[in-house]
């Protein structure tokens, strides 16, 4: 049963393996996944870790769910101690890796110490070996996957990775499984790369019983019925992301040349219609894959149309590698977004992060900041494609002054290159924007703020509050299933009942990734896919494990405290403007300059923003400075945190 | 009427193997992809991937070296099945289907291949591309012929466009 799954603790220093199982006292209040990894990191670290030394601890985890006939439970989990932010890390990604890690007999993966040279982990049924990577070690992501294969002579073994980037520390290098699935965020792969940890490899055969198997398979059909009835889904499913890309440039809710405009012009070249046309025209008619078990299929195939990189099968692109090197940089051509696509993908570095760190350079060229001095002759300027693709380069191989300095992350280069830098980098808590402009959207700009893993959307993004969905449908998804009878409003640019979408998708978004499925299959874009209501069946059915909707609730609520509990542990301060719940003082001050009638000349006013932050801390039961109270620990069951059961 | 069989079109799976997962659960109630009928063959690098299952062939190289006789063909629904109760476990079947759809599993210690499920496949009752569809034979072929006539109707026209600009 998924139940009897295992947690394996490993330091690569000492070569030491435990296994134990999980005890159900911690699979009810934490499940597994995110929330679970959350409660192990605060437990597996000490404050003030280094975290590129030994004792920093990798978590690698499926979610309770993975691999059982709920859907699409394809969700990999990766947390430490962030590199880049020095706060909490955490990513999450797509493919086929967690399920294979959970018939291998194991749903968590505490990974600490570091390894005297190159190793990977091979789990097997239920065995956990350390093998010889020094042969692999300086591969791209995808050689260093099928060279694992070879190693074992299984074709079948999948394996998370991290690229060159990841073992030359670049700060924000990411986990990589398969061609492109990424868990991009905040560093991990770094981390990987600081325990001479080249690969976690996965193998097995081994049943999971389902409690009551016919209900499952069943209500897996009703809900992928439901799933895929939603509109946005049948268009992920045919254009992919890039959709999301060209709907939001639409109305100007990109960021572009950084942050000095809001939408980004003449586009055609990288409208999802154009990349369609490039997936069709290389790859045939049937040109999206999905992750495992899912029906939306999210995923383009294409081959690189034209160029030095012609012919290259890659997977993708998705929306932020559109915004990274197609919106901020102001290079809007298929061509350096499909390549900048590839690049990253194949040195395992974060797209968002690599294009927003580009663009924030690019600015500082242009106000003269930076110079050819710094740049050694490159030419930086906003628009200019080879560029783009050469400061991917030399970010990941750390070439040249500025490669070097950019590679330790936004704030540490912005004290190396000093001036007036840091105002213009557009960060939260050390992590740049992804490429969305939340200018005119409070919500969404609640959201960056207050994001564990610093500013990020897919931690608490309200995305369907751009939908202005009727009052009645609001108060049905936002009053369940705790009783809301606050204020809530339908339009976009306002303020009002906005801390209270954003603590629900908060606890939404927390209980997926808890239970290892994706957020397309959620009330992230779709407003009628499965939420609270509808997980007490699937989780009954599938593990046996009665709880009421309020119940998973908790659990989301004692997770995202468990998070929030680490970052105060590891220096957040409300706001600090490197470590603290705020946004970059720009969009408070330089009102959008493009978009639709009601986006153009908008700042997000900083009382209101300062009103609603304090609001999003009372509903999620914080002092005055978004530290959580006794009464909130209690109240969930984490005051004696460390507890160190597990 | 000629009972209905799989038919695989490789070109629209997605690679998500759903179809493996909903085999295992339908027949055993337990997830595990190593006792699923149907497998997805894939070539990452290359994008590609190929769903294989049982053939169901007309004259059938495991029905034919089963040494006791116990795989037969079901004409009603067209499959061809095995019977435990007659089965040695010998594996012969295994060795010699040229898809690789017997397979053997170790914990159970039973060859084991597709049974159509009854005639209510669940692979095809969830890929929603129908890479996996469940079709009677004889309407493959009419339906193939209609997208090669477009390819090549296509393929004339813009032949022919060529043509005028010269």
């Amino acid at each position: 049963m998924p139940l009897n799954r295992k947690i394996a603790y490993i330091d690569l220093t000492t070569g030491d393996i435990q296994v134990k199982p999980i005890p159900m006292e911690i699979r009810k209040k934490f499940l597994g996944g995110r929330g679970l990894d959350a409660y192990l990191l605060y437990n597996n670290t000490k404050q003030g870790c280094d975290p590129i030394g030994p004792d920093n601890a990798l978590m690698v985890s499926g979610g309770i769910l993975t691999a059982t006939c709920a859907y699409a439970t394809a969700r990999t989990h990766v947390m430490a101690k962030s590199p880049l932010t020095g706060l909490l890390g955490s990513c999450n990604m797509g493919g086929f890796f967690a399920p294979e890690m959970a018939w291998a007999g194991f749903h968590h993966l505490v990974i600490k110490g570091k390894a005297d040279h190159p190793v990977y982990l091979y789990i097997h049924n239920g065995e956990i070996e350390i093998r010889d990577a020094r042969g692999m070690w300086g591969m791209p992501s995808t050689d260093a996957q099928w060279a694992i294969r070879d190693d074992l002579g299984d074709q079948e073994v999948k394996s998370m990775v991290c690229g060159q980037a990841g073992e030359n520390l670049v700060a924000w290098a990411c986990v990589m499984t398969g061609i492109k699935n990424s868990g991009g965020r905040s560093g991990m792969g770094c981390v990987m790369g600081s325990k001479n940890l080249k690969a976690v490899a996965c193998r097995g055969t081994m049943d999971i019983k389902l409690a009551h198997p016919v209900e499952a398979l069943e209500f897996n059909k009703r809900y992928i019925e439901q799933i895929t009835s939603a509109k946005v889904n049948q268009t992920q499913g045919t254009l992919g992301t890039p959709f999301i890309w060209g709907a939001t440039n639409s109305w100007g809710g990109i960021r572009c040349r950084n942050f000095q405009y809001n939408q980004c012009e003449y586009a055609d070249d990288m409208e999802p219609e154009r990349i369609d046309e490039i997936c069709e025209e290389t790859m045939g008619p049937y040109h999206m894959a999905g992750c495992f078990g899912c029906q939306v299929h999210c995923r383009a195939q294409h081959r690189i149309p034209e160029g030095p990189y012609k012919g290259i099968y890659e997977e993708g692109p998705e929306y932020t590698s559109q915004g990274a090197f197609g919106g901020e940089t102001d290079t809007p051509r298929a061509l350096t977004v499909l390549v900048g696509n590839h690049l990253v993908d194949q040195y395992g570095m974060d797209n968002l992060e690599t294009g927003s760190i580009i663009a924030w350079a690019m600015e500082l060229y242009e106000k003269g900041i930076i110079t050819n001095k710094e740049t050694e002759g490159l030419d930086l300027s906003f628009g200019n494609d080879d560029a783009v693709i050469e400061m991917i380069k030399r970010i990941c191989f750390r070439k040249g002054w500025l490669g070097d300095t950019l590679a330790k992350g936004g704030i540490p280069a912005s004290k190396i290159i000093g001036k007036d830098s840091f105002k213009y980098l557009i960060q939260v808590k050390g992590m740049s924007n992804l490429h969305s402009d939340e200018r005119a959207t409070p919500a969404l700009a609640l959201n960056i703020a207050t994001g564990s893993r610093g500013s990020d959307h897919l931690r608490s993004r309200p995305a369907i509050d751009l939908y202005h969905l009727p009052q009645d449908v609001m108060r049905r998804i936002y009053s369940n299933p705790v009783p809301y009878d606050g204020p809530l409003s339908s339009e976009h640019t306002e303020y009002i009942g906005k801390p209270w979408q954003v603590f629900w998708h908060e606890n939404c978004y927390m209980a997926v990734d808890c239970f290892g499925i994706c957020k397309y299959h959620t009330t992230f874009l779709g407003a009628t896919c499965p939420n609270f209501d509808d997980w007490p069946k699937v989780l009954y059915y599938n593990t046996g494990i009665e709880m009421t909707p309020r119940e998973i609730w908790d659990v989301a609520e004692r997770c995202n405290n468990m998070e929030r509990l680490f970052n105060i542990r590891e220096g957040l301060k409300r706001d600090d403007p490197e470590k603290g719940d705020v946004l970059n003082p720009r969009y408070h001050e330089e009102p959008t300059r493009r978009g639709a009638p009601d986006v153009v000349g908008r700042v997000i006013e900083k009382d209101k923003f300062l009103e609603m932050r304090a609001e999003l801390y009372k509903h999620k039961g914080c002092d005055e400075f978004g530290v959580p109270t006794q009464e909130t620990l209690k109240r969930l069951g984490i005051e004696n945190e460390p507890s160190h059961i597990l | 009427m000629a009972p209905k069989a799989l038919y695989i079109d490789y070109q629209k799976c997605t690679g998500c193997r759903l179809c493996e997962l909903v085999c295992a659960v339908k027949h055993y109630g337990i997830s595990n992809p190593a006792r699923s009928r149907i497998k997805v063959m894939k070539w990452e690098m290359e994008g590609l991937y190929v769903p294989m299952s049982c053939q169901q062939c007309q004259d059938a190289p495991c029905l034919n070296v089963c040494p006791v006789k116990a795989i037969s063909r079901d004409e009603e629904l067209g499959r061809v099945m095995v019977d435990y109760d007659v089965c040695i476990g010998c594996r012969s079947c295994v060795a010699v289907c040229p898809f690789g759809a017997m397979s053997f599993n170790v914990t159970d210690k039973q060859v084991f291949k597709c049974d159509l499920c009854d005639g209510e496949p669940q692979c095809v009752r969830f890929c929603d591309r129908k890479a996996v569809d469940f079709v009677y034979p004889d309407e493959v072929s009419i339906d193939k012929k209609r997208v090669a006539a477009e390819r090549l109707s296509k393929a004339g026209k813009e032949a022919s466009a060529l043509m005028s600009e010269i």
